[in-house]
């Protein structure tokens, strides 16, 4: 291999010692059918993605849980739907045991409307299951100051929102995004806010470790193509991040000889 | 005994465990797990764990979402 030509085979995600190839965590939620999920999944090439916990509805038929088996998709349990630390704790611990996994992505909002995560409850959980032995991997604001805390806490990965859940405005504060990977020593993993391909490549050149995503594909028009559009756009933002790119100008640069 | 098993106000014979309450729900056992009073019932033990009156039995399972 060239003198500074980044190995990609060997540049993989490595959350709590775990390697993943991909660096595109795909969640689970808005697929109009599992087939249609799995057909996304598939194309995302994602090797860990996101299941909620609810009430076991007798009259469900198939279960995400069987296409993420038969694609060997690494299952991350959320804590959708908790408004507090107390309930976001039981959630996880409901979801180790029914799934297997002491891993977590840990979500409390704070209010229906933005679907903001709140802070101080996030905090709070995060530093409950850390004590109790879980993977957190905890969904927050672009707050620098909070995703340090949350590392010094124990965390094993942060997850600053780019926009709220589902909105597909892309990354509203790249500047934010910047800070906390600049301070992180735990992977960064932009979630949520991601509406096109661009917005993920986006993440990964402002130094993101992994994208987060569920919305931008499983609501596009066509998911499948969206799933694969992803896929190459963490590829190439994470290559043009390893690449370094040029600095910004004021004014043009010459690359041919000004000169006859 | 009246107990509540996810939101649903139900009437079972004394001394039903967790196992048999989780039953009237479904048959499955992988992928799903219990909370009395909101507390984890290890698989484990849900023969042995009867419910009292009153206890709120929540039973879970992976569905999309995040």
């Amino acid at each position: 291999m060239a003198e500074g030509t980044p190995d990609l085979t060997a540049d993989e995600l490595v959350i709590a010692g775990e390697r993943f190839g991909s660096r595109l965590i795909m969640g689970t939620g808005g697929a109009p059918s599992l087939e249609v999920l799995d057909q996304a999944l598939a194309a995302s090439g994602t090797e860990l993605t996101t299941v909620a916990m609810r009430r076991l509805d007798p009259a469900a038929r198939g279960s995400v849980l069987d296409v993420l088996r038969k694609r060997d998709i690494k299952v991350l349990p959320n804590t959708a739907g908790c408004f507090t630390a107390g309930e976001a704790v039981l959630t996880a611990r409901l979801a180790r045991e029914a799934l297997g996994t002491d891993w977590v992505k840990l979500e409390v909002i704070a209010d229906e409307r933005t679907l903001l995560p709140d802070p101080i409850e996030t905090f709070d959980a995060a530093e409950r299951l850390v004590a109790d032995g879980f993977v957190v991997l905890p969904y927050i604001g672009d707050d620098p100051a909070l995703a340090r805390r949350l590392e010094q806490a124990g965390c094993a990965a942060v997850m600053p929102l780019g926009a709220p859940i589902g909105s597909g405005l892309g990354i509203r504060n790249p500047h934010n995004i910047e800070l906390i990977v600049e301070a992180a020593g735990v992977p960064v993993i932009l979630d949520a806010g991601i509406g096109t391909a661009s917005d993920a490549a986006l993440a990964m050149e402002l130094g993101c470790d992994a994208v987060l995503l569920a919305t931008a594909v499983t609501r596009a028009q066509r998911p499948e193509l969206m799933a694969s559009a992803m896929r190459a756009a963490v590829q190439a933002g994470r290559q043009a991040r390893l690449a370094g790119r040029i600095p910004r100008r004021h004014h043009a640069h010459a690359s041919s000889p000004l000169t006859p | 005994m009246k107990v509540t098993i996810n939101g649903a106000a139900r009437e079972v014979p004394e001394g039903t465990t967790v196992a048999q309450a989780v039953r009237t729900l479904t048959e499955q056992t992988s992928g799903v797990a219990a909370a009395v009073n909101d507390e984890v019932v290890r698989r484990g033990a849900w023969e042995s764990t009867a419910l009292g009156d009153g206890d709120r039995l929540e039973v879970l399972t992976a569905v999309q979402g995040g």
